[in-house]
């Protein structure tokens, strides 16, 4: 069964060890997982000035190992960023990450603007991190804010043809997303289920039901996260083979993505 | 056999309006895993008549009282821990006497009282002459004051531990937030404390760590709010440990600190 992973990381992490984190280290986890493609990014690359310093170490990772697809960076506060954004388009990215309070940028505001109507131009969703650790394990210098449901609403409102996946939210904030949002707009967004809970709250039954399964999608956040948790998670749901492929890659296809 | 040494259950005096269905969640996700025994704990009416960490005395035995029913309900399924606040000594002292003689085997200290102040003294004296673990929450690395509730970390507990040779504590949710290598760096070296790798924390690393700082022999599965990340250490556990340790920290090391037959089947 196809079983795309759209939230992995290959570098280090600035607050935690996470040992020797290589290509080959993500791609072994990938397969133990049952993950047939995994969407990398470039974690080292996140707290760099320029983000997509780390693009081409993706693109060459991405040539050498089938299994992953290159998800740029992209930073439009920075010159040439467009250029940035066209070379992933090029290169096949299934989608580029624009993580703006970790760059510094506000996070709704003019260059994120522009970064949005660009990739619809481009026709490449944005990939953007709620989190990657909760507020109460984090480092003393790791005071960067969480991203808001308020910021994902005004930037789907702002590019009507614009597509984001966003990673690492929970119930309460794809909540305040998707009944803040006509459904014309809701329709633009995915969320990788990587830290919505299961049982025995049950917000992710829940949100199936209620936003609908189509709108989710498989993610882990390896290596800062175990990568048999979203296994888990899926496995207490207690799906028909059907509903389990569209988690798994199908609602991926139905957005659009290649 | 798997032991689950941090659950909890809801109750109807309390706060949540869907409390049966979280509890039948539990079971029903608890059965899919193969859990054979969830060690529950009730935190009082959980806010809704006295704050979830310091219950008044009539919410304690409220929350105790309507575990000992789950417990009547599920002989075989579900043991009890007795949560007390220690703010109330004569009445926790009497607490933990009535729900260990109703057949509960544990005593929970949530974050009512800082965990090295002598007032939990009297408590812990009273796991060691009762022969029962006690489960006390804890914030690893607590670097300030959180709101609603007097938490308390690894360091902390450790110097209630090291008080109480006698006493066996479950250190609360390794995964359950916080900087989880400072707590063990606290409780390497000592062995009357066990660790309890349940919370939402998922941390690639942090079984290995654990594993590495107290050894598979102090180290106890659970899962507490969230059991899908439960699972999944416990799929992580499962290659990482050999099938020996591994059945140690899933129920061996449990049933050496709870009382002798508490997980007769």
């Amino acid at each position: 069964m196809t079983q795309i992973d759209v939230n992995t990381f290959v570098g280090t992490y600035p607050y935690r060890d996470i040992g020797a984190w290589t290509a080959e280290a993500l791609v072994r986890v990938c397969i133990d997982a049952g993950t047939t493609s995994a969407w990398v990014s470039h974690l080292s690359a996140a707290y760099w000035s320029d983000p997509a310093g780390g693009n081409a170490a993706l693109f060459g990772l991405a040539a050498a190992h089938g299994i992953l697809r290159p998800v740029a960076a992209v930073h439009p506060g920075r010159p040439g960023w467009e250029a940035v954004l066209a070379e992933a388009r090029a290169r096949r990215a299934p989608a580029i990450r624009c993580d703006a309070s970790w760059y510094g940028l506000e996070p709704a505001g003019s260059e994120m603007r522009s970064l949005l109507e660009a990739s619809a131009d481009h026709d490449i969703p944005v990939m953007m991190c709620v989190r990657l650790e909760d507020l109460r394990q984090r480092h003393p210098n790791d005071v960067t804010p969480d991203l808001q449901p308020a910021t994902i609403r005004q930037l789907i409102r702002h590019a009507p043809r614009a597509r984001l996946i966003v990673t690492h939210a929970d119930r309460e904030f794809i909540e305040q997303v998707h009944f803040g949002s006509t459904p014309e707009e809701a329709s633009r967004i995915l969320w990788d289920i990587s830290c919505i809970w299961g049982p025995p709250e049950d917000h992710l039954e829940l949100l199936l039901g209620t936003v609908g399964i189509e709108r989710f999608i498989y993610g882990t956040g390896i290596p800062l996260r175990l990568a048999e948790t979203t296994a888990a998670k899926i496995d207490l749901l207690g799906l028909d083979a059907h509903a389990r492929r569209r988690l798994l890659s199908e609602n991926l296809t139905g957005f659009g993505v290649e | 056999m798997l032991i689950d040494v941090h659950a909890h259950f809801y109750q109807p005096a309390g706060a949540r309006a869907d409390w049966a269905e979280r509890n039948a969640s539990r079971l029903k996700a608890g059965a899919t895993i193969g859990i054979t025994r969830h060690v529950a704990s009730i935190l009082g009416t959980w806010g809704r008549t006295s704050p979830t960490y310091f219950p008044s005395p009539a919410d304690v035995c409220a929350g105790n009282d309507a575990l000992l029913a789950l417990m009547a309900q599920h002989p075989r399924l579900i043991s009890g821990y007795a949560c007390v606040n220690p703010n109330y000594t004569d009445h926790a002292l009497n607490e933990i006497a009535r729900c260990l003689a109703a057949g509960m085997i544990g005593i929970k200290l949530a974050a009512s009282r800082r965990a090295d102040d002598p007032l939990v003294d009297p408590v812990a004296q009273a796991g060691a002459r009762h022969r029962v673990p006690i489960l006390h929450h804890v914030w690893q690395h607590r670097r300030r004051e959180w709101p609603g509730q007097e938490a308390s970390d690894g360091v902390e507990l450790v110097r209630l531990a090291r008080r109480h040779p006698g006493s066996a504590f479950i250190l609360a949710h390794i995964g359950g937030g916080g900087e989880w290598t400072h707590t063990l760096a606290a409780a390497r070296r000592v062995d009357n404390v066990y660790i309890d790798l349940s919370g939402s924390g998922v941390d690639r690393g942090m079984l290995e760590a654990c594993i590495n700082a107290v050894g598979p022999t102090r180290l106890l599965w659970g899962c507490d709010i969230t059991m899908c990340t439960g699972w999944a250490k416990l799929r992580r556990l499962e290659r990482i440990l050999s099938p020996a340790d591994y059945d140690c920290v899933c129920w061996r090391n449990a049933a050496a600190i709870f009382p002798a037959g508490a997980f007769d089947q």
